[in-house]
């Protein structure tokens, strides 16, 4: 393997978790709910995985508890937004607080545990492929089930019944409500996916990116995955392009920092965060204000019976 | 089974009083559970976390400190939520605040510089918590970026410049290597409010900043402003009132008050700049500011009763075992409560069987 | 083909005692209501009378404190719209339950059952199209399409569903005359198919035109079930109102004098995502006369308020000259202190604060009011301005100092427009003066505006209502798709010409035109 294939690989298991995280926010985001929790239900998410896969001695479980985590995070949060109509913004910023501190209360007896790799699927023949071979072909299941997600979750809002429900109560909920759509059962269910996909992201982190459990080892990725959604105006695409574009860039300041040009460290480290400042602003300077984003974004929704 | 909200044709300022009372008890019990979880006494947690800190004049006085930086950057949020923009880089406003002040307090490091220093490096702390503040201010008015996400990246880059500075450029050669820079000179601390006490003149400015905020809020066309951007957006703009000014206005202001909460901790308690000045202030004045309502009295009553959490959480793990991320899981959980219970104030809630209730 | 009213077997839906609370507010009082199959039945009333809380309950959107609805005899319970869909029940909404970014056939399918996939949905609208000449293009999206064309959504939607009962609020509200004498033919073919139709209005004309009978809603009750045809208007009126609404006087005697608002070539771009553009826009209006803009909603109505109001500054100053200075770049605040007043369409959030206390409320125009001092505000001033509107408007409030969202929408539209005619501005510019406001009230705000003007200030109307416009404007002019056609004394204008206008054929010469 040459280092041009190793800093691909590793791009590929950096963006990852940012794509998966993104696309459950996503769908979140197009019912018309923000969920400012993202990073809190990727913490638990790592936590809980960690825990379960120490525990269990199974990444299998450890993934599932992964997810668990940050659904019932989810839930929490559905419940304030959708049951009290609390603010969106107070209250995903109040889920991030606690997931970060709850994680930090589950992983605590894990710290210094390390798991094995996950063992990459590789695709026979097309995996000998020179360069890209071992790129697209020889990769851990995450990777393609991220990648199929990307594909399902395109084709389920472009193409399906409950794709345009979903739609069309996050463009409007008080038209939705008075033709009937069920606006917060769907959005239960849209919040709840979010934060499965979330919890997962973070179970990768976990169990795979990094293979041991840190305190705020999520490092604000959750954030650059709310990010990525407002740069892919909110359309799954992008997200993949984006989720990639923000993979690359963290992985290559890692490289610069190893290869020490001269240049302090912190400076490299902070380029994911001015990194995604700089993809906001020239996405507004292209567009204006926010494009695409969903007529009732963030808005509360309290049914007039 | 589903709920259902119903506005209240009235609401009543006992409720809205008792609302975020009634949500520090629901946390608390939400909390002990989770201790129990734990397999430890909540009656012996509750006795660490909040009996013995009020029962002992040293922990009273610490309450002090630490409700100090909160309440003072909480009042600054109250100006951002009230017209309801979303500050919530706080944290990193607090650090460049820190950083600038400290710049001064170095310079003059082993110098003859009088008694110029200190007030020059508050206004600097303000000044350079304003001016990071402004950052997103600036990129929101004049380019539509949205404040919340890049207001919070700013924290991670400001704690980054933090780092970099004292391991690098400001770290003190005789410090055996560790990343801190020198001890302020005395000209350059801000003292004791009682010759002894723990409690620095930071305190004075939080209460001035509440008062002055009382003010604003209550009396004065700019505090009108802030409600009526805050209330009915559309309506400022027919007031008058740009909006575009406003938001410049209050992340100038909260920005301020970060930063000079910023320098006031670090010339008043830690006496050096070292990577971590801040147990997370910036993000629990979030919490402080809705557990207040936004009413600069009730900040003033919120920050002391999350300072407590501070306090206890800090006992708790050396008397208890327990880690101190339990504090961060309350404060969590309790900003939920908060939020809901503000909900609960407008509407009324049913619970109603599918099918039934007709 | 009308079938007969009193023909044997049960009606096709009846409410019996539907009854629905607000708080304090009782929106609907034992109301008892009857549609025959095939009968188009109004429902008259005020604004406020408590109509769309019925047909809201009818279609499962609210459901009713106490009553009970009978479908063909039998008592059911309509506890969601779905439920209602699927016994029959199709609804045309006032304010459109459309989705601005979907295309239609997405808007199509979205309410109707899960059997209807999109390319299904995509050759019945075309089918349904062609049958009742509803024209419309599968693959638009909403937003681009005009008032008209997405009320016929709506209505196709409803079709698809093969409806037993069709209920249309307040349907030709948005429609010029030309489009809403389309809608009727198209309603009256209906009914002789056999399906009944729940109509919703205040205008009498289109009540007398389409229904045999109609039921007269006041303050949540019915006073009376009528056959329009068979009483006169004033008698109907009566009915609706309660006691006689005088009309408003506008005989005295006035001079017009110079300019106070002169607008030359005001262009502007679009606002918002999907507004409209200000196009070479020509208006001038002097002290002493009521100008009205007459034209269909979207058509440019609020960004020419915004232009006039200054909440978006023009180009250049000399666009926009009131009171003789050039204003175009100058703030709403710049304006006030000229003398200009403004009143926007929407009273709650943008003429208002909601939850704010209406003494709170008369800091909105601080610019030009004695409520603030030096930065600080004069709350006793406040509360006596306050007081002092509400006296002279007859603003009816529950308390003392309510917040604005408890007072009616009538109320609070009196105190709005009270708080900039109080101070006597030497121009007023009200968008939608009497939108969903009372008789009572509606009259109230007419005839202060026409005070107004004959004391010498120049007032400017933007209505969508032309029955208004002709009562008390001078001249008039009609705004299309951001072009303002020329001014004409209200004399040399009719109805029809103003429909023309009002669909861009008149500027067109009768070219192609999407009706």
């Amino acid at each position: 393997m040459t280092i041009f294939e190793a800093i691909l690989l590793t791009i590929v298991t950096a963006s990852t978790p940012l794509l998966i995280a993104a696309l459950g926010e996503l769908v979140t985001e197009r019912s018309g709910v923000l969920n400012l929790g993202v990073e809190g239900m990727m913490a638990m998410g790592a936590a809980c995985s960690f825990a379960a896969a120490v525990t269990f001695d199974s990444t299998l479980l450890g993934v599932v508890a992964g997810m668990l985590a940050g659904a019932l995070m989810a839930a929490l949060f559905a419940l304030v937004v959708l049951g009290f109509a609390a603010n969106q913004v107070g209250s995903g910023l109040a889920l991030t607080i606690f997931g970060l501190g709850l994680s930090g209360l589950i992983g605590a007896p894990f710290v210094g545990a390390r798991r094995d790799p996950v063992a990459p699927i590789d695709i026979p023949i097309l995996s000998d492929i020179p360069v890209i071979g071992r790129l697209l072909f020889e990769q851990d299941l995450f990777v393609y089930v991220s990648v199929a997600l990307t594909i399902l979750v395109a084709l389920y809002l472009a193409r399906t019944r409950s794709g345009l429900t979903l739609r069309s109560i996050g463009e409007n909920h008080t038209s939705a409500n008075g033709l009937g759509l069920p606006v917060r059962r769907v959005r239960f269910w849209a919040i709840l996916f979010g934060g499965a996909c979330a919890g997962l992201a973070g179970a990768y982190l976990a169990l795979v990116y990094t293979r041991f459990w840190s305190p705020g080892m999520t490092a604000g990725r959750g954030w650059i995955a709310l990010a990525l959604v407002v740069f892919a105006a909110w359309r799954p695409g992008w997200v993949l392009v984006g989720a990639y574009i923000f993979g690359a860039a963290t992985v290559l300041q890692l490289h610069a920092q190893a290869a020490q040009f001269g240049v302090p460290s912190q400076l490299l480290s902070a380029v994911p965060y001015l990194a995604t400042i700089v993809a906001l602003l020239l996405l507004s300077l292209r567009h204006g204000r926010a494009i695409g984003a969903p007529g009732s974004l963030g808005t509360p929704f309290v049914p007039d019976r | 089974m589903r709920f259902e909200l119903t506005p209240r044709p009235t609401v009543s300022p006992v409720m809205r009083a008792l609302a975020p009372v009634a949500a520090f008890i629901t946390a608390f019990l939400i909390a002990g559970f989770v201790i129990w979880l734990m397999g430890r006494s909540p009656i012996a947690a509750f006795d660490v976390y909040v009996l013995q800190p009020l029962s002992d004049p040293w922990s009273l006085q610490e309450l002090l400190v630490k409700a100090t930086p909160l309440a003072l950057i909480a009042i600054g949020l109250s100006y951002c939520f009230r017209a309801n923009l979303w500050n919530i880089g706080a944290e990193g406003q607090y650090v460049i605040g820190a950083v600038l002040g400290s710049w001064l307090a170095l310079r003059t490091h082993g110098t003859e510089a009088g008694a110029w220093v200190l007030p020059l490096m508050l206004i600097l702390g303000i000044i350079g918590g304003a001016l990071y503040g402004l950052i997103p201010a600036f990129l929101k008015t004049r380019f539509g970026v949205n404040e919340i996400l890049t207001s919070l990246m700013l924290v991670y880059v400001a704690q980054l410049i933090l780092d970099y500075l004292v391991r690098g450029p400001w770290r003190d050669p005789q410090g055996f290597n560790f990343p801190q820079s020198v001890t302020f000179d005395p000209s350059a601390t801000l003292h004791p409010i009682l010759e002894g006490g723990r409690v620095h003149f930071g305190a004075v400015f939080a209460l001035v900043a509440v008062l002055v905020t009382a003010v604003i809020l209550g009396r004065t066309l700019f505090g009108y402003r802030l409600k009526l951007t805050g209330d009915a957006p559309r309506a400022a703009r027919f007031a008058g009132f740009s909006s575009k000014a406003t938001t410049m206005a209050v992340f100038a202001i909260s920005g301020g008050l970060a930063g000079l909460a910023g320098i006031s901790e670090v010339s008043g308690q830690i006496g050096q700049l070292q990577p971590s000045i801040s147990p997370g202030y910036g993000f629990t004045a979030i919490t402080v500011a809705f557990l207040g309502r936004l009413n600069p009295i009730g900040i003033l009553i919120a920050a002391l009763v999350v300072a407590l959490t501070f306090i206890g959480g800090e006992s708790a793990q050396i008397m208890l075992k327990l880690p101190l991320d339990l504090t961060q899981a309350f404060q969590g959980i309790l900003l939920l409560c908060v939020l809901a219970a503000d909900a609960l104030v407008s509407y009324r809630i049913r619970f109603v069987n599918r099918g039934g209730g007709k | 083909m009308k079938p007969d009213v009193s023909s044997s077997g049960p009606p096709l839906v009846e409410l019996q005692g539907i009854s629905k609370r607000y708080g304090d507010l009782l929106a609907n009082d034992g109301i008892d209501l009857s549609i025959e199959p095939g009968e188009i039945h109004a429902l008259l009333g005020e604004n406020g009378a408590g109509k769309s809380t019925l047909v809201k309950i009818l279609y499962g959107v609210i459901e009713p404190s106490a009553g009970e609805i009978r479908w063909e005899g039998r008592p059911v319970s309509i506890g969601s719209p779905v439920e209602a869909r699927n016994l029959g029940l199709g609804m045309v909404f006032q304010h459109f339950s459309l989705f601005d970014e979907l295309t239609v056939a997405e808007n199509i399918a979205v309410a109707l059952s899960h059997e209807w996939s999109l390319s299904t949905v995509r050759s019945r609208l075309s089918e349904i199209s062609r049958t009742y000449g509803l024209a419309l293009d599968a693959d638009r999206a909403v937003w681009t399409l005009s008032a008209g064309e997405r009320q016929r959504i709506e209505i196709v939607r409803c079709l698809l569903q093969n409806p037993r009962l069709l209920i249309l609020d307040e349907p030709t509200s948005v429609l010029t005359p030309q489009e809403a004498d389309h809608l009727f033919t198209t309603l009256d073919r209906l009914s002789a198919e056999g399906c009944s139709i729940l109509y919703i209005s205040h205008k009498l004309e289109e009540v007398r035109r389409l229904c045999r009978r109609a039921t007269i809603l006041r303050a949540g009750r019915v006073v009376a079930t009528i056959d329009p045809r068979a009483r006169s208007a004033r008698e109907i009126a009566a009915l609706m109102v309660g006691n006689e609404v005088g009309e408003v006087r506008t005989d005295a005697p006035h001079q017009v004098q110079g300019e106070v608002l002169k607008v030359s070539r005001l262009s502007m771009p679009p606002g918002g995502l999907h507004g409209q553009a200000l196009r070479d826009i020509d208006l001038v209006a002097r002290a002493g006369e009521v100008v009205g803009i007459a034209g269909v909603a979207g058509n440019g109505q609020s960004e020419l308020f915004a232009a006039l109001s200054g909440e978006r500054l023009a180009e250049r100053a000399e666009a926009i000259v009131i009171a003789g200075k050039p204003s175009g770049t100058l703030g709403i605040d710049a304006r006030r202190r000229l003398g200009a007043a403004f009143v926007p369409e929407e009273r709650l959030g943008h003429a208002a604060a909601p939850s704010h206390r209406l003494s709170e409320n008369t800091l909105i125009s601080h610019a030009a009011a004695e409520v603030s001092r030096s930065g600080f505000i004069l709350v006793d001033a406040a509360r006596r301005l306050a007081r002092s509107i509400v006296q002279s408007f007859d603003v009816r409030t529950p308390e003392g100092d309510p917040q604005a969202r408890k007072l009616s929408g009538g109320n609070l539209q009196k105190f709005v427009i009270g708080r900039e005619i109080i101070r006597k501005p030497k121009l007023i510019i009200v968008d939608q003066p009497t939108w969903g406001v009372d008789a009572g009230a509606a009259r109230l705000i007419r005839q202060a505006l026409v005070d107004l003007a004959r004391a010498g200030s120049a007032v400017v109307v933007v209505s969508q209502d032309l029955d208004e416009l002709f009562e008390v404007a001078d001249r008039m002019a009609v705004i299309h798709q951001g072009q303002l056609s020329p001014l004409k004394p209200v004399g040399e204008w009719t109805r029809e010409a103003i429909g023309l206008e009002m669909l861009g054929v008149a500027q067109a010469q009768g070219g192609v035109h999407a009706v």
